[in-house]
């Protein structure tokens, strides 16, 4: 495919390699977070961190929308189809995620509730349109990507006066979960995991633009590399920070700018800001109440906020005791460490939000981590 | 969940809809977000949407960078 086969070349990949290894002082270290499960999910599944010089190490961030959606606005959700009779409608990748219970929407569905995977928010704005008769809620999750198609299906239903479609509002917030990574006591007091830098999401910044991240740069001196979603793009990214680190800078730079730009895309932000507006506070699985983190709907477009239409009260669910999500989300602990990985908690039997979804930090590592073994570093099969 | 490809516009609709190509597979999706991309065009397309437009000349300039950093120093021309 255009644009992204050139991105996997094997050549040009180990030329990075050699790069990053030459460049990278001996006995330095250079820790870079990667906050986005795109990212997580392209180091793991090409091995990027076999490529790299022992004292070059990434940390996995939480950035897997489906990672950190917590219990209880699952639950919100499995109660609205199971006890308010609505069709509820969501993308495949939250069907499976572990509920209150044992329950997941997936289980939901089976037991009866009329629970339906939908490809874009537009379909749940159609499938809304086609039985009138129902009340439709569309479960919208993600980060600053998937937010403005969701703010254009709730603007196109109140002008067109879908009285039945309403949106369980999820939607997060980038900057914020970074700052409360920075900010977390774990890695203020403990001082266990110092981050030498970030690499910076890609799509996300194509709507938000590289400008949000000059902040802390600034105030954390933590220098950002905004980076695509293929492996050269994370390599090339990699190169940049251990460069930044060994100059002693604190900037943001733009790997991808065939894509973002410093401003990003600015009808979708006006979009945004005309139907969302920022939540003092919401409850990040692994994280945990994070403020100014998250969007709700505002008041003009009350109708269609199934939490106003419903009056959801949000009851918080603690997690799984054993599961050390949080810990392995800042940078304190790696998957193995967890004594459940693997064994009780697998993709297909997930315990805690890091194994759900391919781009959380566990089930990477569970599905191409055994790899890792290997002689013959999987990049070889994987770009060629 | 965050997976988005870049795709190829093909043709323009009515609705602001666009036919797209991504790697061979067409697709109609959404350039509501977008503005003034016409056929030919890349896009980056995510849960049904075109969420930002692709460099070409961008691209072309990030793959000769990456190349010219895997070369030995003074190997360069
Ligand atoms: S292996 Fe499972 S239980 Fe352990 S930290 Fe990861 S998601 Fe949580």
């Amino acid at each position: 495919m255009k644009y992204v086969d050139e991105f996997r070349d094997r050549e040009l990949g180990r030329g990075l390699a050699a790069a990053i290894a030459r460049e990278a002082v001996p006995g330095r270290r250079y820790q870079f977070m990667e906050f986005c499960g795109g990212h997580t999910h392209a180091i793991s599944r090409y091995g990027v961190a076999d490529l790299l010089p022992a004292n070059v190490r990434m940390i996995h961030g939480p950035g897997c929308p489906v990672c950190v959606l917590p219990i209880g606005r699952i639950d919100l959700a499995i109660g609205l189809a199971l006890e308010r009779n609505v069709i509820l409608c969501s993308y495949g990748d939250t069907m499976r995620v572990p509920a209150s219970n044992g329950r997941s929407l997936l289980r939901a569905k089976a037991e009866g509730g009329d629970i339906r995977m939908v490809y874009s928010a537009a379909d749940a704005l159609r499938i809304a349109r086609e039985n009138p008769a129902r009340e439709v809620v569309f479960l919208a999750i993600g980060f600053e990507t998937t937010t403005p198609p969701t703010a254009l299906v709730i603007r196109e239903a109140q002008a067109t006066g879908v009285g039945n479609f309403s949106v369980l509002s999820n939607h997060v917030l980038t900057p914020a979960a970074i700052v409360n990574i920075l900010q977390s006591p774990e890695v203020r007091t403990l001082g266990t995991v110092p981050l030498d830098g970030f690499v910076g999401p890609a799509h996300v910044s194509s709507i938000i633009g590289t400008r949000p991240y000059e902040f802390f740069a600034e105030e954390f001196r933590k220098p950002v590399v905004i980076a695509g979603f293929e492996p050269l793009d994370v390599m090339q990214a990699i190169l940049m920070l251990v460069r930044q680190v060994n100059e002693g800078r604190a900037e943001v730079e733009n790997q991808f700018h065939r894509v973002v730009d410093r401003a990003g895309n600015q009808k979708a932000q006006a979009l945004v800001a005309e139907v969302f507006e920022l939540r003092r506070e919401f409850e990040w699985r692994g994280l945990g109440t994070v403020p100014y983190s998250a969007l709700a709907i505002r008041a003009t477009f009350a109708a269609h906020d199934a939490e106003r239409r419903f009056e959801l009260q949000y009851q918080p669910v603690p997690d799984n005791k054993a599961c050390d999500c949080g810990a392995i989300l800042r940078g304190l602990k790696r998957p193995t460490d967890c004594r459940l990985f693997g064994g009780a908690c697998t993709p297909e039997t997930p315990m805690g939000s890091c194994m759900v979804s391919s781009e959380g930090a566990c089930a990477a590592h569970y599905s191409y981590g055994r790899f890792r073994d290997r002689p013959q570093a999987p990049l070889a099969a994987e770009m060629a | 969940m965050c997976l988005a490809v870049p795709a190829r516009i093909v043709s323009l609709e009515a609705d602001d809809q666009a036919v797209i190509d991504a790697g061979g597979i067409r697709k109609r999706v959404s350039i509501a977000l977008v503005e003034g991309v016409v056929p030919g065009d890349y896009v980056i397309v995510h849960v049904g949407y075109a969420l930002a437009r692709l460099d070409p000349d961008a691209a072309a300039e990030t793959l000769a960078a990456m190349a010219a950093a895997g070369l030995e120093p003074g190997e360069l021309v």
